[in-house]
């Protein structure tokens, strides 16, 4: 196990090495910098000065230097400084990050509970008005695209109904108020994002599960299971939901990463102060430091969301423990 | 301890394609401490048989029509689902032919084996263990009690079928249902798990229904032989009888295309069977066998009845009846 690990992170270097590359030559090719964006906004005309700026920003450099230094600081976790904000890219990528993470746990622990049972019910109750009823919703939300169903919860939940706020991650007033008050203000903030995030990945671990929960149910086992008299659903949960889980496990993984580009579009709906918005904020300002360093960032936790993913394989899945 | 008694057993197949008859009128009887033996070539309704015993058709598309599976006073065919609950992996119990993919990939063999212990003895988890202990040590797995924690997939095929074997008599049932117990095994692996039947068989007097279709098999372990065709018993009766004067053409026909050891039959081509089983959905009126039977005659577009013809010997057959051409 410890081995696989050790591998898995190595293997992660050249990885994350090939990410940098990409990502900063790609910036390199859009148009436009930050410096453009600061002396219109300060309106800054003096060439000058901003042939200073360059200079003070190492703009002047060649691609090739500026990528080589930048590589070199990313190895010691230092992503360049966010002239916007006036601090590091890490610490601005770190106070956004926990509106993140709250968001992405809460719509994938919704995507899982929801997804799962309902591709179990579908696969055990196959072609029948359930199957056909769950069927249909996962297609529904499978297709809806986030933002879309993100401003017609709001309708519903927040401005008709009147449930739950229109946006933001809590209110004005929390934070002269106890913990627990602040937990419930935020939870109660979070449930429209983490449904509008939340659904759409419900549908497709429901597919998933549904067709993985099929084909385990025809398996020989399944029937010594019923053999042993055991009853339905004892059957479906102990034998054949941790043999169908595999596949879900295995699209956790991938989705993670997706989850974090997801939120851009469900975060921006509902204004709420992750890295999402942060992002949305930095590419309108060509503020690329910040937006290479969520890249970077992003593409860092993937990889390791990954490796855990294999060390979870491992767990469930006694066969490949043997390899 | 009560033994097997199927009456007039009707398992109809509902496809798309219309109303299949899978299983006709089938008739067994096995006692305790006896074995009964289920052979025909595939496709012939010997596991249709054993699964419409054990409740465990493919319902939809598989009904049980008509007769009764009586087990004691019993009739398993009636009973509510949740009362088979009680009856399955207790009284009645059922091995499978591949034994690899009859075990759970992801679950230790000994947690399988207390599982059936859990859910009908009553045993919690210590003691369960030790009974599962016993029973691998029972199934002749040397030592069992580390073999417990191994997963299928780190046993051979052989100890894979001991597993299932100790998972289906660990409730000491009064009928085991083997379907092909040993056709996915190596020869020698095979002699030894007939071996191991046998023995718990004299210890338990469980009552063995053993399908198969190697009449070697046949000849080794059953008391009584029932042959299957099309979904029919087509002839029944002692294994001496059916092996020493088989009634059936059909069942002739099987021991014809059987290799008998030894220099004996060597240099001798072996007799097949012309043309080869036909389809439920297309069954010829009257005996299904009568479009391969070198016997076969007008009469024979009747169904043929299971008719006793030797002492506890019955053949469903117009031609070993004596019924000339004319009498249809």
């Amino acid at each position: 196990m410890l081995r696989l690990l050790r591998r898995r992170l190595l293997q992660g270097v050249p990885l994350i090495l090939g990410v940098i590359i990409m990502n900063f030559l790609l910036i390199q090719a859009a148009p436009g910098s930050f410096l453009d964006v600061m002396s219109a906004e300060s309106q800054v005309s003096d060439p000058a000065m901003l042939e200073q700026l360059r200079v003070t920003y190492g703009m002047d450099q060649p691609v090739w230097l500026q990528l080589v230094k930048y590589i070199w600081s990313v190895a010691r976790l230092d992503f360049g400084f966010s002239y916007r904000q006036n601090m590091p890219v890490l610490d601005v990528i770190l106070a956004s990050l926990p509106a993140t993470l709250v968001l992405m746990l809460a719509s994938l622990l919704i995507a899982l509970l929801l997804g799962v049972t309902a591709g179990v019910v579908a696969a055990v109750k196959v072609n029948t008005i359930w199957d056909n009823l769950l069927s249909f919703l996962a297609v529904l939300f499978f297709a809806a695209p986030s933002f879309w169903l993100g401003i017609m919860l709001t309708v519903l939940f927040a401005v008709k109904l009147g449930w739950v706020p229109v946006g933001g991650m809590m209110s004005i007033t929390a934070a002269n108020q106890g913990v627990l008050d602040v937990v419930l203000d935020v939870l109660h903030h979070l449930a429209l994002p983490a449904m509008a995030l939340g659904l759409f990945y419900a549908a497709v671990y429901a597919r998933v599960m549904r067709a993985a929960m099929l084909e385990v149910l025809s398996l020989d086992f399944i029937r010594t299971a019923r053999a042993k008299g055991l009853g339905r659903w004892r059957v479906v949960l102990a034998h054949g939901l941790r043999n169908a889980l595999l596949p879900i496990v295995t699209l956790f993984g991938l989705q993670f990463g997706t989850v974090l580009g997801g939120s851009i579009v469900v975060e921006t709906v509902f204004s709420w102060p992750g890295l999402g918005s942060l992002m949305l904020d930095s590419v309108s300002s060509r503020n690329y430091p910040v937006v290479l360093g969520v890249l970077v960032f992003s593409s860092i936790v993937v990889i390791l969301v990954n490796i855990a993913v294999d060390l979870a394989y491992l767990r469930l899945d006694p066969r490949i423990r043997a390899r | 301890m009560a033994g097997l008694d199927v009456r007039g057993l009707s398992v109809s197949l509902y496809t798309r394609g219309g109303v299949l008859p899978a299983l006709s009128e089938v008739s067994l009887s096995v006692q305790p401490g006896r074995t009964l033996a289920l052979v025909g070539e595939s496709g012939c309704g010997k596991s249709m048989t054993a699964l419409a015993i054990m409740r465990l058709l493919p319902e939809p598309p598989a009904r049980i029509i008509a007769g009764q599976v009586m087990l004691g006073d019993t009739d398993l065919a009636a009973l509510p689902e949740r009362r088979m609950l009680g009856v399955r992996g207790k009284a009645v119990s059922m091995i499978f032919q591949d034994p690899m993919s009859s075990l759970n990939p992801v679950v230790p063999v000994g947690q399988q084996i207390m599982e059936v212990l859990r859910r009908h003895e009553n045993l919690s988890g210590r003691a369960a263990r030790t009974r599962a202990a016993e029973l691998l040590t029972l199934v002749g797995i040397p030592d069992a009690e580390a073999r417990l924690a191994e997963y299928p997939h780190r046993l051979s095929g052989g100890m894979c079928q001991r597993v299932m074997i100790a998972i289906a008599i660990a409730c000491r049932p009064a009928v085991l249902v083997a379907d092909e117990p040993t056709t996915a095994l190596d020869v020698t692996v095979q002699a030894q798990i007939l071996e191991l039947l046998k023995r718990l068989q004299a210890e338990t007097g469980m009552a063995l229904l053993l399908i198969t279709h190697d009449l070697g098999v046949v000849a080794e372990m059953a008391d009584e032989v029932a042959v299957m065709y099309a979904g029919r018993v087509v002839e029944q009766g002692p294994v001496d009888a059916i092996f020493a004067a088989p009634l059936h053409p059909y069942t002739r026909g099987l021991l014809g295309a059987t290799p008998s050891g030894g220099t004996a039959g060597r240099h001798t081509r072996l007799a097949d069977i012309p043309g080869s089983v036909p389809s439920l959905a297309e069954l010829p009126a009257g005996c299904a066998f009568a479009p391969r039977c070198p016997l076969a005659h007008a009469a024979c577009t009747a169904q043929p009845p299971l008719t006793t013809l030797a002492p506890q010997h019955l053949a469903a057959c117009f031609a070993a009846l004596g019924v000339p051409a004319h009498a249809a």
